[in-house]
C-alpha cells in the first residue's frame, strides 16, 4: 500500500498471477518489508490485536448466526438452545460475547496510546478520524449485538438507547418510529437489528483497510515522535513487528481465554438471563460496561436533549483533536504536563464509567457533573492552552538516537501510580456509601459449591438429590422448560444411564397432537421431551399464585445476583468467584422467618424472607425437615435440601460447565506455551535491533 | 423501514370496560404495545392534582385538560416515562402518582412531571367514552 512494489516472485506461476493483479507485490511491501520504527513499544501491537478480533468477532458471529432465530418469541430460546446443543454452542458464544468486551477493550487501550503519542498529529489526522468512525461503527454493532439474546436488559436497553433520538425537536418521533418498526421495541426492530448487526462488521472491515491504508502512507507514529530519517531508524516490518505483534496477541489471547473459560458472565449482566418482558421494567437499566462512561455523561446533564448531545460531542470531540491540540511536540514524552493531565484525564474516564454503573442519586449526580465538565475540559481547555504554555522538553534528533540514549524517564510509573492510587482512593470512598446503603439489605452469605473454581466439577450425589427435591418439591409451581430428559443421561450431568433417564421420562404425561382426529392427546414422555411446565401459560400461573408468576427455574442460577460492590468485583476476577446466583438462591431457599422484624411490613399474601428484595415473597416456606427422603443417608435437613437443588439448578443452568472449565485448563497450557515460544523467538529476532 | 401494513392493522381502537375497576385502583392494558394505565382516582387524588398552581410545573397542563369533563376521576395515559421510554411505577413516588425506576423521574396524581429529568408530562393517548363504563382507546 505505500507505492508500486519491485517485488518479483520466483515461480513463473506466480510470476504469471503476479503480471496481471500484482497481489503478492502489494502484500510483500505492506507486510513484509514494509520499514516499521525501531523504537515501538508494546502499546503497538494493540493494532494487531484489534485486527484479530474483528476477525475473530466475525468468525465467531458467523458461525452463530446459523443457529440464531431472529424472531421476538424465539430468539431466547434459541440462543439458549443454542448454547446447550450445538457442538461447542456455549464455547462460541462464549467468544462471541467477551469478544465484544476484549475488542472494546484493546480499542480504548489503542486510542489512549493514540492521545499519549500524539498520533493524531499531522501528518495523520485523516488516519485519526477513520479510527473516530470505525469506533462509531464499533459502538453501534456492539449495541445490537447486545440486543438479539433478547433478555430484559437486550430489550430494556434498546428502548433506553432507541429513545435518545426522540430527544431531536420536530422529527426525533419520526426518527424512533423508523428505528422501531413499529409502537414500540419489538419483533419488526429485532428483526433489523440483527439484519444491521451482521452488515456493520464488513464495514468496519472496509474502514479497517483505509486505516491502514492511511497509517502505511503516513507512517507509523512512535513512542519519541520523531519521523525516522535515515534507514537505520527502521526495521523491516517482517519480521520484526509480525513476530512482536504475534506474541502481543498471544498475551492479549491469555486475557481473553480467562473470560471466556472461567468467567463467561462476568461482564454480563444476570437481568439479560430473564427474558424480555414490555410490561416490566428492571430496577436498574445499565448499559454494557464500554459505554458507561458516555452513559454517565447523558445522565449528568439535566435536560434531555443536552444530555443526548452531550453525550454524542463527547465521542465526536475526538475528530477535533488534531487540531484543538496544536502542540509541535508529539509524544507525551517530552511534554511534563500533558503527560499528568492524560492520566488525570484516564482516571476521569474510569470514574465516570464507574458512575454510569450506579444509580443517579445524590453524590452520584454531582459527581457525574463535576466529571462530565473534566472530560470537555481536558479536549477544550487544557490541550488548546497547554500547546501554548507549556515549554516541552527536548526531543531526540534521530530514532536511533532515542534507541541508543535510552535512560529512559523514572518520572512516568511514579506519575501514573500516583494518580492510581488516587483513583483507587476515590472509588474506595464511593464503596464505603454503597456498603452503607446496603446494610439495609441482607447479603446472601458464601458457601462452599463443588463447582466453584477453575476445577470446579458437579456432586453427582448432590445433583441426583437435587433432582429429587424439584421433583417432588418445586416441580409443582416452577418449570423447568430448557432442560430435557436426555439431558439427565449427558456427560457432566447427574449421571445417569441413558436406561434411567428414559425410565424417569416415561413417569411423565407429556401432551402431544394433534392425531389424525385432530385431538390433543397425552402420552408418556421420551427422553428427547423437556421438563413439562407446571402451567400452561404465564397468565395461569400468575392467576394460581396471588398474582405473582414462579419464575421458569433452568436459567434461575443465572439470571439472580447481588451486587458485590468495590473493591469486590475486581478481587473477583481473580478469584473467579461467580457464585453470587447460587449463593442467592440457596438464601432465599433458607431465608424465610416466622417473625416479621419490626419496621417491614409484609402484605397480606406475602412472606417474609430475609434475603428477597424488599422481604416480601409470595412464595410460601417451600422446604421443611425431613419433607424429602433421601436414599444416600444425606441429612433430611433444610440445608441439605436448598445446597442440593440450588447444585441441581446450577447445572440446568449450565449443563456444559464442567467440559468449559477442562478445556479452559488445556487451552491455557497451551496458550503458556505458545507465549513463551513468542517470546525468545521475538527476542532472537530483535537481537541486533536494540 | 415504516411500521407494516399488519403492524398498522394490529394497532386499532381497543375497548376497554371500566366496571370492575374500583376507586383507587388502576389497570395497564396494551395497546400498540405500549402500556396505557386506566387509573380509578380517589376525591384526594383529583384534588390535589387540582390543588397545584399550574404555571410552576415544569410542563404546565391543567388536570382538566388531561382528562374528560364528567369522568374525571379516569385518568388514562400512557406508561411510558418521556425521560427514555421505562415503564413508570403506579402509586408511586411522592405525588400520588408514577414513580419510573429508570432515572428517578416522579409523576402526579394527574401524569404530570413533578420532579427527575424527564421533560414532560405522560402523554394522553386518544380514547372517549363509549358508555360510562366503557372507553375506546384508539
Amino acid at each position: 500500500m505505500s507505492g508500486p512494489s519491485d517485488y518479483q516472485p520466483s515461480n513463473p506461476a506466480l510470476q504469471w498471477i503476479e503480471r496481471r493483479l500484482p497481489i503478492m507485490g502489494l502484500v510483500h511491501s505492506s507486510f513484509v518489508v514494509y520499514p516499521t520504527p525501531r523504537n515501538l513499544n508494546y502499546w503497538w501491537t494493540f493494532g494487531a490485536i484489534l485486527s484479530f478480533m474483528l476477525g475473530m468477532q466475525i468468525l465467531t458471529g458467523v458461525i452463530l448466526a446459523m443457529h440464531y432465530t431472529p424472531h421476538a418469541d424465539l430468539a431466547f430460546k434459541s440462543v439458549e438452545l443454542l448454547v446447550r446443543d450445538v457442538n461447542y454452542g456455549w464455547l462460541l458464544r462464549n467468544m462471541h460475547a467477551c469478544g465484544a468486551s476484549m475488542f472494546f477493550f484493546a480499542v480504548y487501550v489503542h486510542m489512549l496510546r493514540g492521545l499519549y503519542y500524539g498520533s493524531y498529529k499531522e501528518p495523520r489526522e485523516v488516519l485519526w478520524i477513520l479510527g473516530v468512525i470505525i469506533y462509531l461503527l464499533m459502538m453501534a454493532t456492539g449495541f445490537m449485538g447486545y440486543v438479539l439474546p433478547w433478555g430484559q436488559m437486550s430489550f430494556w436497553g434498546a428502548t433506553v438507547i432507541t429513545n435518545l433520538f426522540s430527544a431531536i425537536p420536530y422529527v426525533g418521533e419520526s426518527i424512533v418510529t423508523l428505528l422501531w418498526g413499529g409502537y414500540s421495541v419489538g419483533n419488526p426492530t429485532l428483526n433489523r437489528f440483527f439484519s444491521l448487526h451482521y452488515l456493520l462488521p464488513f464495514l468496519i472491515a472496509g474502514v479497517v483497510v483505509l486505516h491502514v491504508w492511511a497509517l502505511h502512507v503516513a507512517g507509523q507514529n512512535n513512542p519519541d515522535g520523531v519521523e525516522p530519517k535515515t534507514e537505520k531508524d527502521t526495521v523491516p516490518f517482517t519480521p520484526h513487528a509480525t513476530v512482536k505483534d504475534g506474541f502481543g496477541v498471544a498475551c492479549f489471547l491469555l486475557l481473553y481465554a480467562w473470560f471466556i473459560f472461567y468467567m463467561p458472565n462476568y461482564l454480563g449482566d444476570a437481568d439479560n438471563y430473564i427474558p424480555a418482558n414490555p410490561g416490566v421494567t428492571p430496577p436498574h437499566i445499565v448499559p454494557e460496561w464500554y459505554y458507561l462512561p458516555f452513559y454517565a455523561i447523558l445522565r449528568s446533564i439535566p435536560n434531555k436533549l443536552a444530555g443526548v448531545i452531550g453525550m454524542f460531542s463527547a465521542i465526536i470531540i475526538l475528530c477535533f483533536l488534531p487540531w484543538l491540540d496544536a502542540a509541535k511536540t508529539k509524544s507525551s514524552k517530552y511534554r511534563p504536563l500533558a503527560k499528568q493531565f492524560f492520566w488525570i484525564f484516564v482516571a476521569v474516564c474510569i470514574l465516570l464509567g464507574y458512575l454510569g454503573a450506579q444509580p443517579p442519586e445524590g453524590i452520584y449526580v454531582i459527581a457525574g457533573r463535576v466529571l462530565t465538565f473534566c472530560y470537555f475540559a481536558y479536549f477544550l481547555i487544557v490541550l488548546p492552552l497547554l500547546s501554548r504554555i507549556e515549554k516541552p522538553r527536548p526531543v531526540p534528533n534521530s530514532i536511533s538516537d532515542a534507541v541508543l540514549a535510552k535512560t529512559g524517564s523514572r518520572s512516568t510509573p511514579m506519575v501514573s501510580t500516583a494518580i492510581v492510587l488516587a483513583l483507587a482512593g476515590a472509588l474506595f470512598a464511593g464503596s464505603a456509601g454503597d456498603a452503607r446503603a446496603e446494610e439495609g439489605g441482607t447479603r446472601p452469605p458464601g458457601n462452599k459449591w463443588s463447582f466453584a473454581g477453575p476445577f470446579g466439577h458437579y456432586d453427582r450425589g448432590a445433583l441426583q438429590r437435587g433432582l429429587k427435591v424439584y421433583k417432588e418439591v418445586c416441580s409443582s409451581c416452577h418449570g423447568l422448560s430448557y432442560v430435557a430428559f436426555r439431558n439427565l443421561a449427558e456427560a457432566g450431568g447427574p449421571g445417569y444411564s441413558v436406561a434411567q433417564a428414559t425410565a424417569f421420562a416415561s413417569d411423565y404425561k407429556i401432551k402431544d397432537g394433534p392425531n389424525d382426529a385432530g385431538d390433543m392427546f397425552e402420552r408418556p414422555g421420551r427422553p428427547a421431551d423437556y421438563f413439562p411446565s407446571p402451567f400452561p401459560n404465564e397468565q395461569a400461573a400468575r392467576a394460581a399464585n396471588g398474582g405473582a408468576a414462579p419464575p421458569d427455574l433452568s436459567l434461575i442460577t443465572k439470571a439472580r445476583s447481588y451486587g458485590r460492590g468495590f473493591p469486590w468485583f475486581i478481587f473477583d476476577f481473580f478469584t473467579q468467584y461467580q457464585e453470587q446466583g447460587p449463593d442467592y438462591v440457596a438464601a432465599v431457599l433458607q431465608g424465610f422467618e416466622e417473625k416479621v422484624p419490626e419496621g417491614v411490613t409484609i402484605p397480606e399474601g406475602s412472606y417474609y424472607n430475609k434475603y428477597f428484595p424488599g422481604h416480601a415473597i409470595k412464595m410460601p416456606k417451600p422446604l421443611s425437615d425431613g419433607q424429602v427422603t433421601y436414599d444416600d443417608g444425606s441429612p433430611a435437613t433444610v440445608a441439605q435440601y436448598a445446597k442440593d437443588v440450588t447444585t441441581f439448578l446450577m447445572w440446568t443452568a449450565e449443563p456444559h460447565m464442567e467440559a468449559r472449565k477442562r478445556i479452559g485448563f488445556q487451552v491455557f497450557i497451551f496458550l503458556i506455551i505458545f507465549a513463551g515460544l513468542m517470546y525468545f523467538t521475538k527476542k532472537k529476532v530483535w537481537a541486533d535491533s536494540h | 423501514m415504516n411500521p407494516d401494513a399488519s403492524t398498522i392493522a394490529a394497532g386499532a381502537p381497543i375497548e376497554v370496560d371500566l366496571s370492575p375497576v374500583a376507586e383507587g385502583q388502576d389497570i395497564k392494558v396494551f395497546w400498540r404495545g405500549k402500556p396505557i394505565y386506566i387509573s380509578h382516582r380517589t376525591k384526594k387524588q383529583i384534588d390535589e392534582a387540582r390543588a397545584v398552581n399550574v404555571a410552576s410545573l415544569p410542563d404546565p397542563q391543567a388536570d382538566e385538560a388531561r382528562v374528560k369533563s364528567g369522568h374525571d376521576q379516569w385518568l388514562v395515559v400512557i406508561g411510558i416515562c418521556t425521560h427514555l421510554g421505562c415503564i413508570p411505577i403506579a402509586h408511586e413516588g411522592n405525588y400520588d402518582g408514577f414513580f419510573c425506576p429508570c432515572h428517578g423521574s416522579q409523576y402526579d396524581s394527574s401524569g404530570r412531571i413533578r420532579q427527575g429529568p424527564a421533560p414532560a408530562n405522560l402523554p394522553v393517548p386518544p380514547y372517549q367514552f363509549v358508555s360510562d363504563t366503557k372507553i375506546q382507546i384508539g
